[in-house]
């Protein structure tokens, strides 16, 4: 039935290659937003229109797919649109990072290590990083153009002032290849610097903002911070309730009416990982 | 070294329409110098400012800068990149309402310290040392560094405005009629404010103005503007007591006398 429905991978071939151009351009210059014709997908903006026509242009019957959203494998987005393209790509999932070849995510890098020939495919809201202070795109361009970067410190000195240190705990400003300032998408900062020299290939895709960016495998990524108030990520008291692992991030749950709450993995194949290696 | 001229505008035209805008308009300034602009609404001075402090192309004409390393640039033939770095380094902007030149929605301290970051000042200590030191400088109180400019008064925010373009030691300020829109003794304590700092930090200043008095008190120099064009041009006390154009006399006489 969907043969005939649909073309392979839901967007007809052209648009495809029109995606596919302004990924090639992204990749070219690393951390610059590439505009593209982002189509109408079956889902709201907002739910990861962007990911989703990355994922429809680079994925081939040779794939495997896996999608999370939170580090989730299970929950509502990330089910729906793994079924998806199952459905309309024929594609292999699966919900072992190790094992994928295209990961589409949302919020978070998983903390299993990504390897070479591996595609990261992000959701991304918003993808200009200077907009909050700047709502001109015109004035925007000019100041990736020009590298004028110094009003994004002012964000960070604001947090300082008011909070004592950096607040800012997701879709922390990063220099991509000493150039463009980028937003990496609302992954929280403990994920920041696994973008740095990472051998998988990272797409960028804002679909209602109609912006693609990229980073190569093996970019330098940095985070940034003042010299007396330098970049850390979030560390966690104790460890995982489930798994026991101590180095990944950690949601809170909130258990029952009485304020009793656990801190597990957000990451749930990593969890099940850590699970497995504890019974044996 | 002093003797040579900090900015030379050589013969600028913007026109808007005949007569609208500014034209053939040539002078030098000199560091240190207070260069006064007035002249009625509509005779081109914002025009002239923006032109002359590289926000806005000449139709003809040309403006030389020469910087702190002796280097003359010509503000419209420079790169875009190395003309916004001049504007944010070496020259400072104050406009007339103040929240033109300010963040409204960032704290005062963030905003006197966006033009260091912006020329790679990165060490949050420093900024903030600095941010306060200016605020004390523009007397406004130091508890104050973490407001939003929104919650300051009229005065305050112009004054503000000031130190956050003074932060990076600039050689020359353009003022679009920075009292403007100020009651009267806060116009004055502003005019002394400005006067202390152009002589402590030996500040080269144009200021487009159409109140005489603050031409008079500020301005070793004046340019009169009327239709586009300079009519008159000498030392402040000079053209003020001595008017020679028709409009001079016009505009020193429609002063109330007190």
């Amino acid at each position: 039935m969907t043969d005939q429905a649909y073309n392979y991978a839901y967007l007809d071939e052209q648009t495809k290659r029109m995606l596919r151009r302004s990924i090639l351009k992204a990749v070219a210059i690393p951390g610059f937003q590439i505009p593209f014709a982002s189509r109408e997908m079956p889902m709201p903006y907002g739910w990861g229109t962007g990911g989703m026509q990355v994922t429809c242009a680079v994925i081939g019957k040779q794939d495997t797919l896996k999608v999370i959203d939170q580090g989730a494998d299970d929950t509502t987005n990330a089910v729906s649109i793994r079924k998806f393209f199952q459905t309309l790509a024929q594609a292999k999932t699966t919900e072992v990072t190790s094992e994928a070849s295209i990961i589409q995510t949302r919020h978070r890098i998983p903390e299993s290590p990504l390897q070479a020939g591996q595609i990261l495919v992000y959701q991304v809201p918003i993808p200009e990083p200077l907009r909050f202070i700047e709502p001109r795109e015109t004035e925007t361009r000019l100041m990736h153009a020009l590298q004028e970067y110094g009003v994004m410190h002012v964000k960070l000195y604001e947090d300082i002032a008011r909070y004592g240190h950096i607040a800012t705990a997701y879709a922390y400003p990063v220099k991509v290849n000493a150039h463009y300032i980028m937003d990496p998408s609302p992954i929280p900062k403990f994920d920041n610097p696994k973008m740095h020299q990472s051998p998988a290939l990272q797409l960028f895709g804002a679909g209602r903002e109609k912006r693609i960016y990229a980073i190569p495998p093996y970019t330098q990524v940095s985070s940034l911070d003042f010299e007396d108030h330098p970049f850390e990520v979030q560390s966690w008291d104790e460890p995982c309730a489930i798994c026991g692992a101590q180095d990944s991030f950690l949601d809170e749950v909130v258990l029952d009416d009485r304020g009793t709450r656990q801190f597990i993995c957000s990451d749930t194949d990593y969890c099940r990982q850590q699970q497995e290696a504890n019974r044996d | 070294m002093t003797d040579q001229a900090l900015l030379q505008v050589k013969q600028i035209s913007k026109l808007y329409q005949p007569n609208k805008g500014c034209q053939n308009i040539s002078f030098d300034l000199y560091p240190g110098e207070v260069l006064g602009i007035v002249g009625e609404s509509g005779s081109g001075k914002s025009t002239l400012l923006r032109v002359i402090s590289g926000r806005e192309q000449p139709d003809v004409g040309e403006v030389l800068y020469r910087d702190r390393n002796q280097q003359v640039h010509s503000l419209f033939q420079v790169s875009e990149s190395k003309r916004r770095h001049l504007l944010r380094s070496e020259l400072g902007v104050v406009h007339q309402h103040p929240l033109d030149g300010l963040r409204p929605r960032v704290s005062a301290g963030g905003n006197i310290g966006e033009r260091l970051m912006a020329v790679g000042s990165r060490h949050y200590g420093d900024i903030r040392a600095r941010a306060s030191q200016w605020l004390a400088d523009v007397e406004i109180d130091i508890d104050r560094i973490d407001d939003t400019p929104l919650t300051y008064s009229g005065g305050m925010q112009q004054r503000l405005q000031i130190a956050r373009n003074l932060v990076t030691e600039p050689s020359l300020i353009f003022m679009d009629e920075p009292t403007g829109g100020l009651d009267v003794s806060v116009q004055a304590k502003l005019l002394d404010l400005m006067r202390r700092l152009v002589q402590e930090l030996n500040l080269a200043v144009i200021i487009v103005t159409h109140d005489l008095g603050v031409a008079r008190l500020l301005a070793d120099r004046l340019v009169v503007m009327k239709n586009s064009e300079i009519v008159e041009t000498g030392l402040t006390d000079q053209v003020l007591d001595d008017p020679q154009h028709a409009y001079t006399q016009l505009l020193v006489s429609s002063v109330l006398q007190q």
